[in-house]
């Protein structure tokens, strides 16, 4: 019963459980100054742990595994390890983190979430996927609201766990409708049981939307997107790119598997749904960030829309629109969690968030506005960084697929884009400090900061210019939705 | 396996802009030392190039490199470097305004002369040489999807060389309006070249982004016929083609004076080149459909183009402006669709990027000297900087196309080519090379030998060592070529072979 492939299927999860928990015993006995620390541990065994189940937890065929509730395969796999990655980074962006920094909660929360991340992305069966999407948010509700005394954070847990509750309430209703209907939870007897004979149109057209609109609360799609901005602002900002990134992630992996694998029969609706919502995203994400001035507000709603890009390649329902979706994903990845991440290093020294407190950055720390460009740059989709070569894949497979109109949108969205992030690039480059001072005003990095900053930024032009074994990797994981 | 020489002349910028970036910001000498370090050796290195293409037997691509990038299908993305006859010239172009450039840009610790780049110059050379290796990586790739990525490489640099280190009054707004506009048309173009890799598997089976291979893969009629459009306007956005010229003039004005003689220099012909290379050679059907349009667009610029010059009085404009009208020269070679206008529209773009450097060059030294671009506001320059004026008159004898100039050898044949399919065309068209002869000569006069002005009396010094190295350079490459033009119509000639086989066999 349990066997080796069944311990290695599940090795990543048991390694961030011993992390989490090594973290809850040795916290307590820390100076309050070396509490901080914490962030080191996780950081750090996180990377041990990648690379542990680079060892000995790849995936050979794809098998079903602990009674058909967790798929082991690529797809899976390569996910996992993008959404370590992300928490790493994100463990080290929270070390500095004045209010949250020195409270192991944190750390353990974000651990928390991440196994059920992990879990999302290799789920298999129905209850399996609701319980892992519960793990992964409701610590994600407690971190956007962990900074008890500020009432803007306070508002971001509360406002997220409303919609978020909201949202999963009517995905479980559209899940339980999926079993009323096929007799089964698990994913892949779904498909053969629910053809199109056995189950009207409208009848899967209502189900598609319920699953949809607990998914579409995940990747923060139009129109389930209210929460975003809000909470991006008022959580502490590591948690913030947390959320933009890995947790969006984790959503797409189950619109992935969930739609390829389950709803393989009423492909042309879902297809049509998703498009629409991905040209939505994408048109309402771009217009809306346009007249922001504060930055992370404007990474909200870019994120919204980074949404909309990455559908498109779902919407292709083809091995290589999972394939672009999933390199889309690595890419973004790195670039927002980078993004947010200086976001978070300039706040913490000068506590400013406004667009046009940036002025000067460059001045202030060219290097600091040297990761700015590359961050931004790559958002906007410009080589040799990540965001460029994801767009064009997803593109391409839009065009593969005869979706050349959401092709068109999403390029139109691309030029909007390009203005607003420029316009950022724009006060770090070109405007300066009132008083033309900035040698005064240095904006020094910590180490942490250094470290996971560096790491992404060569990982923002790494995925950007080598993208042969990423995108590989990407393509071994869609061949296993096939 | 040969020396890689295109893949060091391209991918040399990337790392020499990634050290000077990580040397120490007060290093300016230093970091203006391995710039120019960086420079020559491109230079020779293409140089090189263009030598051994030359006096070898001027046959297809050569030095051709190829590595597998990507070959996961449905994708197959390589990195296949290659010249012709066509993209050999301006390989050689790019390396001497990489060279002409970084000298105008040296700067100097001299207060009361602003001239070079005096603020922050460690970042300036970094993003000039991210441009200068997209250029490169444009011209020699035969890989559309490394075309693509290279192009926009060097399409973003600009907005922050512009907006950084540009013109105060006017930079944010010319920079964003440039960077919008060449975005748009680069993904624009991507549409068409996305739904061209498409239809080839569809046709052919055959996966890749490769270009020679492109050529064979049996689009349709009615394929090119709706695709061409896109595909070539898109990238003649950057070869500045009225109507969507407007970018232009505003963003030459807008930037700092190596910047300049880039963007007119070298990258209009990138969009020039890369509509000939996508366009035309791949869609030659749709080229021959749409030849009609491409030529009155052109025929409009090059005479609007020379027509707005002539009434400029911002120096800088006016060679703006004159540009928009060369450029136009070029797209009317290529709208010729014969192998007499396409060589034209090959030396040409030598020539018109040798010689608006040149422009862009002087105007910018006489900027740093005398703070006025105003033509009314100048003269007597000649007496100063007797050396700027006399690359000033060579250059506009090449613009005005005087024989025993490159502007000659260039402009003749496109007249020629344009009189065998249109005769009206060309009749039109050459009214420009009357307004151009009109403004040049005016602008010598007033600009050089009229009496200099009172309040500049005094304070106005001669160009430095670096600058007469530079403007001798330039002057150097139009006189040999206007001299002997065998040393580059031969050349272009067989790049034009290459693509008359296309347009013949469709």
């Amino acid at each position: 019963m349990f066997t080796t492939t069944t311990f290695a299927s599940i090795l990543p999860e048991i390694l961030i459980l011993t992390i989490g928990l090594l973290v809850l015993i040795l916290e307590p006995f820390w100076k309050d100054e070396q509490k901080r620390s914490a962030g080191w541990l996780t950081a750090g065994g996180l990377l041990v742990a990648m690379i542990v189940s680079l060892l000995f937890g790849r995936p050979g065929e794809p098998v079903a595994v602990l009674g058909g509730m967790i798929r082991f395969d690529w797809l899976g796999f390569f996910l996992k390890m993008l959404f370590m990655f992300a928490a790493a980074a994100t463990a080290l962006l929270l070390m500095d983190h004045e209010q949250a920094g020195k409270r192991g909660e944190a750390y353990v929360m974000l651990l928390a979430s991440l196994i059920g991340m992990n879990l999302m992305a290799s789920s298999a069966d129905l209850v399996m996927l609701y319980l892992s999407i519960e793990t992964a948010s409701i610590p994600l509700y407690v971190l956007a609201g962990f900074l008890l005394g500020d009432e803007r954070s306070t508002e971001a847990g509360f406002k997220y766990f409303l919609f978020g509750a909201m949202a999963s309430t009517v995905m479980l209703y559209g899940f339980s409708l999926l079993f009323g209907f096929s007799g089964t939870t698990d994913l892949y007897s779904i498909a053969a049981t629910l053809t199109s004979g056995s189950i009207s149109p409208l009848l899967a057209f209502g189900v598609v939307t319920l699953v949809l609109v607990g998914l579409g609360f995940k990747v923060s799609a139009v129109p389930f997107h209210f929460w975003a901005p809000d909470v991006y602002q008022g959580a502490p900002t590591p948690v913030a790119g947390y959320l933009s990134t890995a947790s969006k992630a984790a959503g797409f992996a189950v619109i992935l598997r969930l739609f390829f694998i389950a709803f393989p029969e009423f492909t042309g609706m879902w297809t049509m749904v998703l498009a629409v919502l991905s040209a939505v995203s994408m048109t309402v994400g771009n217009l809306l960030a346009l007249p922001q001035t504060n930055i992370k507000r404007l990474l909200a709603y870019s994120s919204i829309s980074h949404a909309g890009y990455a559908m498109i390649g779902a919407v292709a329902f083809s091995q290589f629109g999972a394939a672009s979706v999933v390199f889309y994903l690595a890419a973004y990845i790195a670039t927002n969690l980078l993004a947010f991440g200086l976001v978070m290093a300039f706040s913490r020294v000068t506590g400013l968030e406004e667009i046009t407190d940036y002025a000067g950055l460059s001045r202030r720390n060219p290097l600091l506005g040297l990761m700015m460009l590359a961050a931004f740059l790559s958002l906007a989709g410009m080589p040799p960084f990540g965001g460029f070569v994801a767009k064009v894949f997803v593109f391409a497979a839009g065009v593969q697929a005869n979706y050349t109109w959401l092709v068109i949108v999403g390029i139109i969205n691309s030029i909007i884009g390009v203005y607003y992030y420029l316009n950022v690039l724009k006060y770090v480059y070109l405007y300066r400090l009132p008083n033309q001072d900035e040698e005064n005003h240095p904006v020094p990095l910590t180490q942490p900061y250094m470290i996971a900053l560096v790491i992404l930024v060569v990982g923002v032009i790494v995925v950007g210019t080598v993208f042969a074994p990423f995108f590989n990797w990407s393509d071994a994981g869609a061949l296993n939705l096939f | 396996m040969n020396f890689p020489i295109l893949s060091v002349i391209t991918f040399l910028p990337f790392a020499a802009g990634m050290l000077i970036l990580m040397m120490p910001a007060n290093r300016k000498n230093e970091t203006r030392a391995v710039a120019l370090a960086t420079a020559v050796i491109d230079l020779l290195l293409s140089a090189w190039v263009y030598l051994q293409y030359l006096l070898n037997d001027m046959q297809g691509y050569q030095f051709v490199e190829k590595y597998q990038w990507l070959n996961i299908p449905p994708l197959n993305i390589a990195l296949h470097f290659g010249v012709d006859g066509m993209s050999a010239p301006l390989v050689l172009l790019t390396g001497i305004v990489m060279f002409t450039g970084v000298l105008i840009s040296w700067g100097n610790d001299d207060p009361h002369i602003m001239a070079g780049i005096q603020d922050r110059p460690r970042e300036f050379f970094a993003f000039l040489f991210l441009l200068a290796g997209g250029v490169f990586g444009v011209f020699v790739s035969l890989n559309l999807f490394m075309l693509f990525f290279f192009y926009e490489i060097a399409v973003f640099p600009m907005y922050l060389l512009i907006a950084i280190w540009g013109w105060v009054k006017t930079r944010e707004y010319a920079a964003m309006k440039l960077t919008l506009y060449l975005f748009i048309g680069s993904v624009v173009s991507l549409v068409g070249v996305l739904v061209m890799y498409w239809t080839q598997y569809q046709n052919t089976g055959v996966l890749s982004f490769d270009m020679l291979e492109m050529e064979n893969a049996g689009f349709s009629a009615t394929f090119q016929n709706i695709w061409f459009l896109p595909v070539f306007l898109g990238f003649a956005v950057l070869g500045g083609i009225w109507p969507f010229h407007n970018w232009s003039p505003d963003g030459h004005v807008a930037a700092p004076t190596a910047v300049s003689m880039f963007h007119a220099g070298v990258l209009m012909k990138l969009g020039a080149f890369a509509a000939l290379r996508v366009g035309v050679m791949l869609l030659p059907q749709g080229a021959q459909h749409w030849s009609w349009l491409i030529m009155t667009f052109a025929g409009v610029a090059v005479v609007y183009g020379a027509y707005i010059a002539f009434v400029q009085t911002d120096l800088k404009y006016m060679i703006g402006f004159s540009s928009v009208s060369h450029m136009g020269l070029v797209m009317l070679g290529i709208s010729t669709l014969n192998a007499t206008g396409l060589t034209g529209a090959g030396v040409q773009m030598f020539s018109h990027g040798v010689m608006t450097a040149l422009f862009f060059a002087i105007t910018g030294m006489i900027y740093d000297r005398s703070h006025t671009r105003m033509i009314p506001e100048l003269g007597g320059m000649a007496k100063i900087m007797p050396f700027a004026a006399i690359g000033f008159i060579i250059g506009g004898l090449v613009s005005m196309g005087m024989p025993g100039f490159s502007g000659f050898i260039a402009e003749f044949p496109i007249f020629m080519g344009v009189w065998g399919e249109q005769w009206l065309v060309a009749v039109i068209a050459s009214i420009s090379i009357v307004i151009t002869a009109a403004y040049i000569m005016i602008n010598i006069r007033k600009v050089f030998f009229a009496p200099l002005p009172e309040n500049l009396e005094g304070h106005v010094g001669d160009i430095t060592v670096l600058d007469k190295v530079a403007i001798t350079t330039l002057c150097l490459f139009m006189v040999v070529i206007g001299l002997f033009p065998s040393v580059m119509v031969p050349m272009v000639q067989t790049g034009v072979e290459n693509i008359m086989r296309l347009l013949g066999g469709a």
